[in-house]
Formats: structure tokens, C-alpha cells, sequence
């Protein structure tokens, strides 16, 4: 369709290629690759941020100082609020991810970069990261009473066991959930905005085009944030449930 | 000859399997709507308790999309991985 036209030749699914960020040899475990980079510019950026833009503690911040301040106050009342006063403790893990998540997916919004959540390899390291500090601080608190959350006493002797099962499949679904919803969604929008973009060489419909990249690009930024809140306040709920797995 | 026609039958079922797997978007689409509606019906009704469940709204809306994300994923399996 775009060779006919004369505009550029693309899959909308090439973005997402990871490729050796010198030469083209095959790609190992220690290759510096795109990921590496845009991984490492998504930690320079949250330390540019957090910790050079904070460096002054002005009294009345200044922008950058007031960006840093206005995530470390969401992320501490989210924490409060769905983990209770005993989640605090585990703030700095859940801001870790939440910032990283956010800075990545906004990163990945720049022309030409590359978004890494969009692959499940990445998202899935954090997902299950959050599923084996669950579960094994859950034991360690609990012991074994930590199995009390696949036993609900609220419902009928009858339907324990049922809802039991139920549960414990949930509960091993979550890694799988938690990472693919990310993932998943970050490569969904961005490979839509490519569609888009190979629609923008079709004379025709141009000009459609053109306000439907701009509107979807809109809809992405506020995608990329809801993204890393769902995932930090999922985190929060999981964390929930291993300090108090009572029901 | 026939293992070639079989492929290419094959080939296009996988095409129509991964449309249909996008079937379950609507599902999703359903899921979230509900979700949101309801929350708006209740903030309307009493706007002061609305600002405490926005989180409990999102978790909901999580819950709902995430089994639209795995139909999209099904259908990213049957187009790059089957």
C-alpha cells in the first residue's frame, strides 16, 4: 500500500526490533543493545530528576524541584492510603517502580526512541520481582498463616474449597497480568500511532491522519501514566495482602 | 502439492483466528465502561465520598482491561509466534 504512494515502508511492529547498538552481530546477554541505552537514559532522567533537580531544598521550589516533590507526595499518599500505615515501610520499593515505569513509558513517547516496557522481558523481570517480595514477605511475616488468604471464612464451609482453588489460580495469575497489562499496553498504542502514521502517506486520507496521530498521541501520554499508577497501586494492594492476609 | 494448499489454509486461519481473538476488546470495552459508569453514578449521587474510591476505580478498570490485554496478546502469538 505505501510503496504505491511513494512514502515510507514500514511494519508497525519494527519499533519494538531490539538491535546491537554498534555493528550487527548477533545479540548476547552482555551486548550493549537500544534497551541498554534507553534504560540507561531512563535512570539518568530519575536521577536528574530526584536527586540534581532536589539538590537546592529551596523553601519555595523551583519547577523541577516541584515535579520531584509532587511525585514522592502522590506515590507516599497512595502507599498510605491502599497499604495502610504498616506499608510505608516499603515506600522507596514502590516509588523505584513507579518512576522508573513512568520515566520509561514517557521516554518511549520520543520520536525515534524506543519504549522499553513494551516488551514483556522487561516488564515481566519487574512483575516477578513484585510477586517473590509479595509472597515471601507475606511467609516471613505470617509464617504460615499467610495461606489464610486462599481460605476465605466469610463464605459457606461448602464453597471453601472452591473458592479456594479460584483463589490460588488467581494468585498465580497476577505475575502474568500484572506484566502483560503493561506491556501490552505500551506496545498496542505505539504500534496504533504507527498504523496512523503509514495511513498519513494515503493522499486521500492525509489530513484524517494527521489529527488522528496528534489525538492518539494524547491519549498515549495519559495512557503512559495510568499505566505506572495501576502498576505501583496494584503493588501497593499485592503488598496489602501479605501484611494482612486475614480477609 | 496438497502439504503446500494445507499450509496455506493454515496460514489463513491463523489470520482469522487472530481477528476473532480481537473479539474479546469488546469484552474489555464493556468492562471498563461499567466500571467508570458506575463510579460516576455513585460520585454524582454523594460527590464528597468520590474522591476516596478513585483509586479503588482504577484497580477495577485494571482488573477488567487486563483480560482485554491478553486477547490482544493472543492474537500477537498467532500472527508473530504460531
Amino acid at each position: 500500500m505505501a510503496e504505491d504512494s511513494g512514502g515510507l515502508v514500514f511494519h508497525p511492529m519494527d519499533q519494538f526490533i531490539v538491535k546491537p547498538l554498534f555493528g550487527d552481530g548477533p545479540v548476547a546477554w552482555y551486548t550493549p543493545t537500544n534497551v541498554t541505552l534507553w534504560m540507561f537514559l531512563t535512570v539518568a532522567v530519575i536521577l536528574l530528576l530526584l536527586v540534581v533537580g532536589t539538590r537546592g531544598r529551596a523553601v519555595v521550589p523551583n519547577r523541577t524541584q516541584s515535579i520531584a516533590e509532587l511525585a514522592y507526595g502522590f506515590i507516599y499518599k497512595m502507599v498510605e492510603d491502599v497499604s495502610g500505615k504498616e506499608g510505608v515501610k516499603y515506600f522507596p520499593y514502590i516509588m523505584t517502580l513507579f518512576m522508573f515505569i513512568v520515566v520509561a513509558n514517557f521516554l518511549g513517547l520520543l520520536p525515534m526512541s524506543f519504549t522499553t516496557t513494551s516488551h514483556i522481558a522487561v516488564t515481566a523481570i519487574l512483575a516477578m520481582a513484585v510477586f517473590l517480595t509479595v509472597t515471601i514477605l507475606g511467609f516471613v511475616l505470617n509464617g504460615v498463616g499467610f495461606l489464610n488468604i486462599f481460605w476465605i471464612r466469610q463464605a459457606p464451609l461448602v464453597l471453601r474449597p472452591i473458592l479456594a482453588l479460584i483463589e490460588i489460580i488467581s494468585y498465580f495469575v497476577r505475575p502474568v497480568s500484572h506484566s502483560i497489562r503493561l506491556a501490552g499496553n505500551m506496545m498496542a498504542g505505539h504500534a496504533v500511532i504507527k498504523v496512523f502514521a503509514a495511513f498519513a502517506a494515503v493522499l486521500a486520507i492525509s489530513p484524517f491522519a494527521i489529527v488522528a496521530i496528534t489525538a492518539i498521541y494524547a491519549l498515549e501520554v495519559l495512557v503512559s501514566f495510568i499505566q505506572a499508577y495501576v502498576f505501583a497501586i496494584l503493588t501497593c494492594v499485592y503488598l496489602k495482602d501479605a501484611l494482612h492476609p486475614h480477609h | 502439492m496438497e502439504v503446500e494448499a494445507a499450509t496455506l489454509i493454515a496460514n489463513g486461519i491463523k489470520y482469522a483466528g487472530a481477528g476473532l481473538a480481537c473479539t474479546g476488546m469488546g469484552g474489555a470495552a464493556i468492562g471498563v465502561g461499567h466500571v467508570v459508569g458506575n463510579y460516576l453514578s455513585g460520585a454524582l449521587r454523594n460527590p464528597s465520598a468520590a474522591a476516596g474510591q478513585t483509586a479503588t476505580m482504577f484497580i477495577g478498570i485494571a482488573f477488567a482491561e487486563a483480560l482485554g490485554i491478553f486477547s490482544f496478546l493472543v492474537a500477537l502469538l498467532l500472527m508473530f509466534a504460531v
